[in-house]
């Protein structure tokens, strides 16, 4: 038992790892790479869940995961980019500093409210709660960080990731419910994808600024 | 009687043998550097004829400096000595381990960085400055880091004192690992900032804007610039002593085990030293110095992980009891 | 009036003399005030009422005292009381220490250039309003001698009142200081209760409910913090230390200080009854801010006594984070780490008022040698003031806690508490003391960086002016002033453990338990926190380490060494430039600081002005920084205050029956107020 503890908590910590290369990364082939790594972490983690749980339909998830999001999503992200020709340094609204020291606060907030709400839950649960809580605030944070609109879609595919990982923890959640989620982002990749070619089509610039610009804000 | 006359022998023997074997750590480093490069490098043996040449030259001293300038390499030696010869190496539980807990070395560090920014001022050349400035800057950031590793250390194994930190850790279970591992990344930074190597510093450069260590002690030569490089050494053995006994203790003679276990200890000890100077050779070689104001963001990343680490701890703790 | 012995006990007899010798001291000078004899015989009035009050005050911390009476005095039925224990015989020793050491100082003023009727008379008076404080027994004796040593501590700020900074610091020092007290009153108001007993003990008795008691912790902080210097209040702190006259800077920002602390202190341990563990969570948050902030101010000043008086406001800042662990551990019932973070508080003010005022003692004779005290036009005072820079960098080393002086003990102590952290049942308290630690251990490498700095500036290098070059050793008075602040830096820092094992009955009375007792440890001056087995400190090992890993060395290369030294010019890659303008000016040693971490907290921006080539103009570098407390807390408040007056102006023109009427209907409004309230 204290074994299983021991790999899902090494795993989701190197999950939380990962969030933050995301939020200091700031070349886009590098994001890609940490994201394609925190998807196959992911993948471990609801696999390992699946194995000492026994619950076998875990590790369709898992697969899909590992599928998805550590290789169809980041390779084809990877094409886009070359094509797009985008393949330059990604700017940041906030210092990488001030975003690290956030990520932190942010990190322990999570902690500390799971961990304190859930007093009287199983150990296993609180944990991944805990964790996953903090992935996917760092995923919002780095949406928010980011302008570039292919890193924004990163951020929320890792914010993705942290809600997997949550609902892996809770007990008894359907598989349907994965495979919809799953889905959903799958679709939402491609909706980003049609507009960041939209964006590229009309400004020469994946900078989601440019858009701002046309709606006619004063910044 | 008899075990307080060992213990006092082990704690002499340590403090000789960190002084013996720095200049060879240093060697080593340089020479797996220079091989990696395809260069057949100097032999390991060759910081100590530098020693022993720069001893026996004349110094040549400014005409405006002042006593500090001259007495500064005489306590900047002593106070990283008397940190290397307290940290535990190849047996716990010396003589005077107790003396000084991490911090305390922290703060002996401390005290000999500030000595030495302070000599780089004395003269009064801008390069000296420049040093001086970084230096201190640079500490700024590393410190915040290195509190957070003691504090995981403190918080998985309930003490400062490191011969006492290294018996846990031998025997820790391995939930803590996890959030030791991401303390090990933050001091592995932090200890590569704190040596003036690559990326924040260049230890083989000279007459170049970035550098830090080598700007503070330009106007060294002779016996003092001699004491300064052995202090340097003798920084990077205690560095990497720090490193072994926190996190790879194993092999390190025990507190009550007496001198019978002290030649296995010291063997592997050796062995370590060896390997983690090897290790930073490579390391140097594989990776590119860093503009001085992007050092901010590595040793940020190295206030990350000891963070990160101490949050970890925190919820292993939290879930388990 | 429970619990009150009003037996005399002989320390507070002592301690009272020496309080009615600086009575007179100031009576005397004040009458005299022409005579530069009479002012002169101020300072060994007071080194002999010091000496007395500083005995009398460790004899009673030592016996743990409980002593004091009531005089019929002050406010009717209420009387006044006069109280001595162990707390106050505490920070009495600090304060007393202090004056002893200014008073030394004083001693070797220049009588003809230095003595003025406007100091003289004001610095016994002063020292003993301090006293005053530290010994009143109940809010009214309390209020009243804070007002005093506000009053007596503002006319020395002015004392060189032609100089319009100084009057602009003792305007804005005048105003915080009556808000100050303001919030004070109204601190000991919630504190006494509908009972409106203000006697210590009657307080004590009965404890406010936890609605006023918040009240009063804000009330309180504001006060108390306020007058020691606390972030965002801090501002008015290093305009007025450093207009004072030098020795006066190191009582205010030395001494003072502290007393502040010690109300805090009364207040908040004493008299406000069981602590709640989010008492602490303003003092962490405030104290660990303005830490790291009074340091940033201090490293980017160009001013050396404003960067000592932003140091204290630092140094304010890790009493603050003391006193908040404190709390915090004694709340949580960790009564052993609550020891270790009050010990590394109350050691920590001794510390600090030690080795503060021996930096302002340097720096004002640095100031009187060169007539300056900005950083561009001093350097290289080492060759012409010796001794003092000697002891100036015993100072610096212990305000930037660097073993084995006497900062590092506290410092010490205060880590250990941080480390214990983790044990707060409480988890924002637990998730807040990671954090908490790393920003004190941002605060001590910033103190390390500041001191490099400002001793390598000062001291170091070439002179930057021709009074720098010409700059005389200070007078013989002064130097045994410094010597005696030096050797107790040193002291301290030694003999940490001892100076633990004297303060162990307060550590009971405030934390709840003592420290481990001397003699745990493996020698009888190890300092240990918690057990022996968990943290060590053992000062006297380590330096006798030191000396003899330093005569080894200084043996062992001598030995093989050639030892010929040739002077020659610096070297400096070869091009030494003969301008001491090419030095390092405190301003670029600052930069890298600056830029990692001033665009955040001070908004920094730099602007290049350089001209094309062809065109002869200068060129021009800018740097803007904003100081985001004064522009937010001070000046905006000031303008709005400014304009309100003007609205107000109108007032004073009006006819009598118009005065009638607005007396009138304010008497109304009361009334309609009382109506229906009760």
């Amino acid at each position: 038992m204290n074994h299983a503890y021991d790999v899902s908590h090494l795993l989701a910590g190197l999950m939380i790892v990962a969030s933050f290369a995301l939020l200091y990364q700031d070349r886009i082939f590098a994001v890609l790479n940490i994201f394609a790594a925190q998807a196959i972490l992911l993948s471990m983690a609801v696999g390992w869940e699946a194995w000492t749980q026994q619950r076998p339909h875990l590790f369709i998830t898992a697969a899909l995961a590992l599928g998805l999001k550590g290789i169809i999503i980041p390779v084809a992200l990877h094409k886009m980019i070359v094509r797009l020709g985008v393949h330059r340094d990604i700017d940041q609204v906030v210092g990488v500093g001030k975003t690290l020291l956030i990520g932190l606060a942010l990190t322990s907030l999570s902690l500390m409210l799971v961990l304190k709400v859930t007093a009287t839950a199983e150990s296993f649960t609180r944990e991944g709660l805990a964790l996953a809580l903090a992935i996917i605030l760092l995923g919002f944070l780095m949406m928010i960080t980011r302008r570039n609109a292919i890193t924004q879609i990163v951020g929320f595919m890792s914010l993705e990731n942290g809600l997997i990982l949550a609902a892996t923890g809770a007990r008894g959640m359907p598989l349907v419910v994965e495979v919809s989620v799953a889905f959903s982002v799958l679709i939402a990749l491609f909706v980003f994808a049609v507009f960041v070619f939209r964006i590229r089509e009309r400004f020469d610039s994946v900078d989601i600024e440019a858009l701002e610009d046309v709606r006619g804000d004063t910044k | 009687m008899r075990d307080t006359v060992i213990l006092l022998f082990g704690q002499t023997i340590q403090m000789f043998l960190v002084l013996l074997i720095a200049p060879g750590i240093a060697g080593i480093t340089r020479r797996v550097k220079a091989r990696f490069m395809r260069r057949q490098g100097a032999p390991i043996i060759q910081p100590y004829r530098d020693l022993i040449k720069l001893v026996r030259k004349e110094s040549v001293v400014a005409q405006n400096a002042s006593w500090l300038f001259r007495s500064a390499p005489y306590a900047i030696l002593a106070f990283t000595w008397v940190a290397a010869a307290l940290v535990p190496t190849f047996a716990s539980g010396l003589m005077f381990n107790w003396a000084a807990d991490a911090l305390a070395l922290v703060a002996l560090l401390g005290a000999a960085r500030a000595l030495l920014a302070l000599a780089g001022m004395d003269v009064g050349t801008s390069f000296g400055g420049i040093g001086s400035s970084r230096e201190m800057m640079i500490a700024t950031l590393a410190e915040p880091a290195m509190l957070l590793v003691l504090l995981t250390m403190a918080l998985t194994a309930g003490t400062t004192r490191l011969p006492e930190v290294a018996e846990f850790l031998i025997s820790a279970p391995i939930t803590v690992r996890v959030s030791l591992a991401l303390a090990l990344v933050a001091l592995i930074i932090v200890a590569l900032a704190e040596n003036a190597r690559i990326p924040v510093d260049n230890p083989a450069t000279h007459l170049e804007l970035t550098m830090v260590h080598e700007a503070m002690v330009l106007e060294y030569s002779g016996r003092h610039l001699a004491m300064i490089e052995m202090a340097a050494q003798l920084k990077l053995v205690l560095y990497i002593s720090l490193i072994v006994c926190l996190f790879l203790p194993f092999g390190m003679a025990p507190a009550n085990a007496g001198p019978a276990a002290w030649p296995v200890g010291m063997a592997v000890y050796l062995v370590k030293l060896v390997l983690g100077a090897a290790l930073l050779g490579a390391w140097e070689v594989s990776i590119a110095k860093m503009r001085v104001f992007r050092v901010g963001e590595f040793l940020g990343g190295a206030f990350v992980f000891a963070f990160l680490a101490i949050l970890l701890a925190f919820v292993t703790r939290e879930v388990l009891n | 009036m429970t619990g009150v012995d009003y037996s005399t006990a002989p320390q507070l007899a002592i301690l009272l003399s020496g309080i009615l010798l600086y009575a007179v001291a100031a009576v005397f000078a004040a009458m005299f005030h022409r005579h530069k004899s009479a002012l002169a015989a101020v300072y060994p009035i007071c080194i002999i009422a010091a000496a007395v009050t500083a005995g009398a005050s460790l004899a009673a911390l030592l016996a743990d005292t409980h002593s004091g009476f009531r005089l019929p005095l002050g406010l009717p039925i209420i009387g006044l009381h006069v109280k001595l224990d162990a707390l106050s015989a505490f920070f009495s020793l600090i304060v007393n220490l202090g004056v002893l050491t200014t008073a030394i100082y004083g001693m070797g003023l220049d009588r003809d250039r230095d003595l003025s009727g406007r100091v003289e008379p004001f610095f016994p008076a002063y020292a003993l309003a301090m006293n005053l404080v530290l010994i009143a027994g109940d809010a009214f004796g309390f209020l009243f001698s804070w007002e005093l040593m506000s009053l007596t501590s503002w006319v020395l700020v002015v004392s060189h009142h032609r100089d319009a900074g100084n009057r602009h610091a003792g305007h804005v020092y005048l105003v915080m200081a009556a808000i100050g007290t303001a919030s004070l009153l109204f601190a000991f108001g919630g504190l006494a209760g509908a009972s409106g007993n203000y006697a210590f003990d009657a307080i004590r008795a009965v404890p406010p409910g936890p609605l006023v008691s918040g009240l009063v912790l804000a009330g309180a902080i504001f006060g108390a913090g306020s007058k020691a210097g606390i972030a965002p209040l801090h501002a008015w702190l290093p305009l007025a230390h450093p207009a004072a006259p030098s020795h006066v800077s190191a009582l205010m920002s030395g001494v003072m200080t502290k007393v502040a602390i010690y109300g805090l202190i009364r207040i908040v341990f004493d008299l406000l009854g069981t602590p709640v563990w989010w008492w602490a969570l303003p003092f962490l948050l405030l104290g660990a801010a303005t830490a790291v902030l009074g340091l940033l101010y201090a490293v980017l000043d160009h001013d050396l006594k404003r960067v000592l008086a932003y140091s204290t406001v630092e140094n304010i800042g890790i009493i603050f984070v003391g006193l908040g662990m404190a709390l915090a551990f004694r709340a949580s019932g960790l009564t052993a780490a609550a020891a270790v973070a009050m010990a590394a508080t109350l050691l920590h003010c001794l510390n600090h008022s030690w080795f503060k005022s021996l930096l302002f003692l340097g720096a004002g004779a640095v100031l009187h040698a060169t007539g300056r005290r900005d950083f561009d036009g001093l350097g290289g005072l080492i060759h012409r003031m010796p001794v003092t820079a000697a002891f100036w960098l015993v100072g610096a080393m212990s305000i930037s806690a660097l073993p084995p002086f006497n900062g590092f003990v506290s410092e010490w102590l205060l880590f250990q508490a941080v480390l214990a952290g983790p044990q707060f049942p409480e988890p924002i308290l637990r998730f807040m003391s990671p954090a908490v630690g790393a920003m004190l251990a941002l605060a001590a490498a910033l103190a390390a960086a500041c001191f490099v700095r400002a001793f390598g500036i000062v001291y170091l290098g070439r002179p930057r002016s021709n009074e720098a070059a010409g700059a005389h050793e200070t007078a013989r008075p002064q130097q045994v002033a410094m010597a005696l602040l030096a050797g107790l830096c040193l002291l301290g820092g030694l003999f940490g453990g001892v100076m633990v094992s004297a303060i162990q009955p307060l550590l009971q009375t405030l934390a709840g338990a003592p420290l481990p007792a001397v003699g745990t440890g493996p020698t009888p001056f190890s300092l240990v926190a918690f057990d022996a087995a968990r943290s060590i400190y053992d000062a006297p090992t380590i330096t006798i380490f030191l000396l003899i890993s330093g005569t080894l060395t200084v043996m062992l290369v001598h030995r093989i060494s050639s030892r010929r030294t040739r002077l020659g010019p610096a070297w400096d890659c070869g091009f030494p430039d003969p301008s001491p303008l090419t030095q390092y000016s405190a301003s670029s040693f600052s930069q890298p600081l600056r830029r990692v971490y001033g665009s955040t907290v001070f908004g920094a921006s730099e602007t290049v002005d350089m001209p094309q080539p062809g065109d002869n103009r200068a060129a021009r570098f800018t740097v803007r920084l904003h100081d985001y407390a004064w522009e937010l807390l001070y000046a905006a408040p000031a303008r709005a205050v400014l304009k309100m007056s003007e609205r107000l102006n109108a007032l004073q023109f009006l006819t009598i029956r118009t005065y009638l009427m607005l007396m009138f209907s304010a008497l109304i409004v009361l009334l309609l107020i009382a109506a229906v309230w009760f």
